[in-house]
């Protein structure tokens, strides 16, 4: 795993996860009601804080942010 | 032809009698919610009939037939009863959307004990406040919500049971928890408590402007009204296979979405995950849904994600949709007509009416934008702001009003009768939203008339957000106001000043962001913090909310004139 996607896998857990959730990269984060819309908000902006990065709201759809790994697709984009 | 069939003809021949007569009740008999959903619609022959069709997010799927539901709520009412619980103790219902928060609302209603259900998504000082306002003797939970529980257990002396459903052997439980499985035993008879029309059925709690949330007490005899409208408004019959998207923890998940439908002896169905497009439409494909009961938030969001993905499933066995929560915007009727063939029907009530008061009715003309028309047997009209008299021109805007007396009208505000005498003015019940009345009796919603924020269909007070707010370290004051938002008509937005020592930043920022969602939840998390050096107060020293809230939407700030800098 790289390091952006352990930072986004941490902060998750942390964050949204509780003793009994085993979250992994692949862990539907939105479809599987761990994270719903309104904290999505709040880990859009931890992205963006993180690496200094403007998600636009067009990108940031649930689809997106349905997994770290999916996450982490995302962030590549806009720091590429 | 709808249930209702010709809207007219029911105005003009109303009675709840038509209800009563349905249900077999007559008045001064027992009336209990709990049997009506169950156990009557087995002594009718239909116990095979399936009551709930349950999925969650990883497609476990459970079924439950209404001899099920009938049996698995007695073991629910024995158990709490072995407990001690009786009627009148209130038990909390704090879960996710598993068959034990359905089931175990009726199991609960049986033994005449106060149902108060909670959003699961609730923080734990969310939680805390609510339980204790309610004086909650037990709550029925799952094991990671208990997590909530146990940090705020040591302020709540009366909570004596913290019922666990999905206890983990392996683990230890904790002070006053005790695990319980509902399908480990089926318990055939159940002596069902003789609650009356006036006995205490539920607590919902909502949300105030200056003070803490407020428990709406609701009675039995409100069935009366949620099984008509859902009849008429819904026109749910016993073919259908029914959705209502949403979560019991609100009123709409209860009245509608366990109460009403069960009273019909419809087939409902739950999906118990988070929100996508295509999971959500796969769902009604899957299950054949007919009717379904949904909100604007919802509906937005699936106008975002585009008519493409509509194509890939087969909808075809909608045939009745319909909306509540907020305002369903005009361009979503026009789109849900245009991808589905079938337009969503606005419907209109709160917390504290119990049951749907304004619709667009089946079969009636909709005005795309329009709340609809009042439901027969409710008197309802706009009225004077400051007089208080009904506002007889059509399109001026007023408060929207309701004569009381409809049967799942709230009966008090719990522990707090002073603010619900507060709700009623020279004889109107004041929902607390202003509208105007066109020239066919169609109602337009203005907007809320107090600083309430309605969020995606919820509301959050400004001053429940602004109280925990100032628990953060870093915060001095702080404001809370709503702001446009194009998916969840409203969002909510703090303006803080910061205590000495702590500088502006976008990590501090997010760390303000996630305590509140923590505490309170996601609704109330401010999806933006502003920091201000200081915030419009009045010479008294009251922050004018107003103030910022204009700025946010852009409009005019109006009277200043009590401003303290100015």
């Amino acid at each position: 795993m790289d390091d952006l996607k352990d930072v986004i896998l941490e902060y998750v857990i942390e964050e949204y996860g509780d003793e009994d959730d085993k979250i992994t990269c692949e862990t539907p984060l939105i479809s599987g009601g761990l994270v719903d819309s309104f904290s999505m908000v709040s880990l859009k902006r931890f992205l963006e804080v993180k690496y200094k990065i403007s998600i636009t709201d067009e990108d940031a759809s649930p689809e997106a942010f349905d997994s770290v790994n999916k996450i982490a697709d995302l962030v590549r984009r806009f720091i590429s | 032809m709808s249930n209702i069939g010709s809207y007219e003809e029911r105005v003009k021949n109303f009675d709840w009698s038509i209800a009563e007569k349905e249900l077999g009740y007559k008045k001064g008999q027992v009336i209990n919610i709990g049997w009506y959903c169950s156990d009557r619609i087995c002594e009718m022959g239909k116990g095979e009939n399936l009551a709930l069709l349950w999925e969650n997010a990883i497609g476990e799927e459970k079924r439950y037939t209404y001899n099920d539901i009938r049996v698995y709520s007695n073991t629910i009412g024995a158990f709490l009863r072995s407990l001690g619980l009786k009627n009148e103790d209130r038990v909390c219902l704090f879960m996710d959307r598993i068959p034990e928060l359905y089931i175990g609302l009726v199991g609960i209603l049986k033994i005449g004990a106060i149902a108060q259900p909670l959003f699961s998504a609730f923080g734990d000082e969310s939680l805390f406040v609510r339980l204790e306002n309610a004086g909650a003797s037990a709550i029925i939970t799952q094991r990671k919500h208990a997590l909530k529980v146990r940090k705020i257990i040591d302020r709540l002396p009366n909570l004596k049971h913290i019922i666990i459903v999905d206890h983990d052997v392996k683990k230890e439980l904790k002070e006053r928890e005790i695990a319980f499985s509902m399908e480990a035993e089926r318990i055939d008879a159940l002596e069902i408590f003789p609650t009356k029309a006036e006995s205490p059925s539920l607590l919902h709690y909502t949300s105030g402007t200056t003070g803490l949330p407020k428990g709406v007490q609701h009675v039995h005899y409100s069935l009366i009204s949620q099984y008509l409208t859902a009849k008429w408004v819904l026109d749910i019959t016993e073919d259908d296979i029914y959705w209502c998207t949403a979560d019991p923890g609100w009123v709409t998940g209860t009245s509608y979405g366990i109460i009403a439908p069960w009273a019909l002896g419809v087939t409902q169905c739950v999906l118990d995950s988070g929100f996508s497009a295509e999971a959500w439409y796969r769902f009604i494909q899957k299950y054949r849904v007919t009717v379904w009961y949904s909100a604007p938030t919802a509906i937005r969001s699936l106008m975002k994600a585009g008519d493409q993905i509509v194509r890939q499933f087969d909808l075809s066995c909608l045939r009745h949709l319909i909306s509540v929560g907020e305002p369903l915007n005009p361009e979503a009727v026009v789109w849900s007509k245009k991808v589905f063939g079938l337009a969503f029907h606005d419907s209109y009530w709160q917390t504290e009416t119990g049951s749907i008061m304004i619709a667009n009715f089946p079969g009636m003309k909709i005005k795309p934008g329009s709340m609809g028309k009042i439901f027969p047997g409710i008197y309802g009209t706009v009225v004077n702001a400051q007089t208080f008299e009904p506002v007889n021109d059509p399109g001026v805007i007023g408060l929207i009003a309701f004569r009381p007396g409809w049967p799942a009208m709230m009966r008090t505000y719990w522990k707090n009768e002073a603010t619900y005498k507060g709700k009623f003015k020279n004889g109107w019940y004041l929902p607390g939203d202003r509208a105007r009345i066109d020239n066919d009796g169609y109602f337009w919603f203005i907007g809320r008339d107090d600083d309430i924020i309605n969020t995606a269909g919820h509301l959050v007070s400004p001053f429940e957000v602004e109280s925990a707010l100032l628990e953060h370290p870093a915060v001095a004051e702080s404001a809370v106001v709503s702001k446009p938002d194009e998916i969840n008509m409203e969002v909510v937005k703090a303006f803080v000043t910061l205590k000495p020592g702590f500088e502006v930043s976008e990590e501090l920022e997010l760390d303000i962001m996630n305590f509140i969602r923590k505490k309170l939840s996601s609704l109330a998390m401010p999806q933006e913090v502003e920091y201000i050096d200081s915030l419009p107060k009045t010479r008294s020293g009251k922050i004018m909310r107003r103030v910022l809230h204009a700025k946010e939407w852009g409009e005019e700030i109006g009277d200043i004139s009590t401003l303290e800098n100015e």
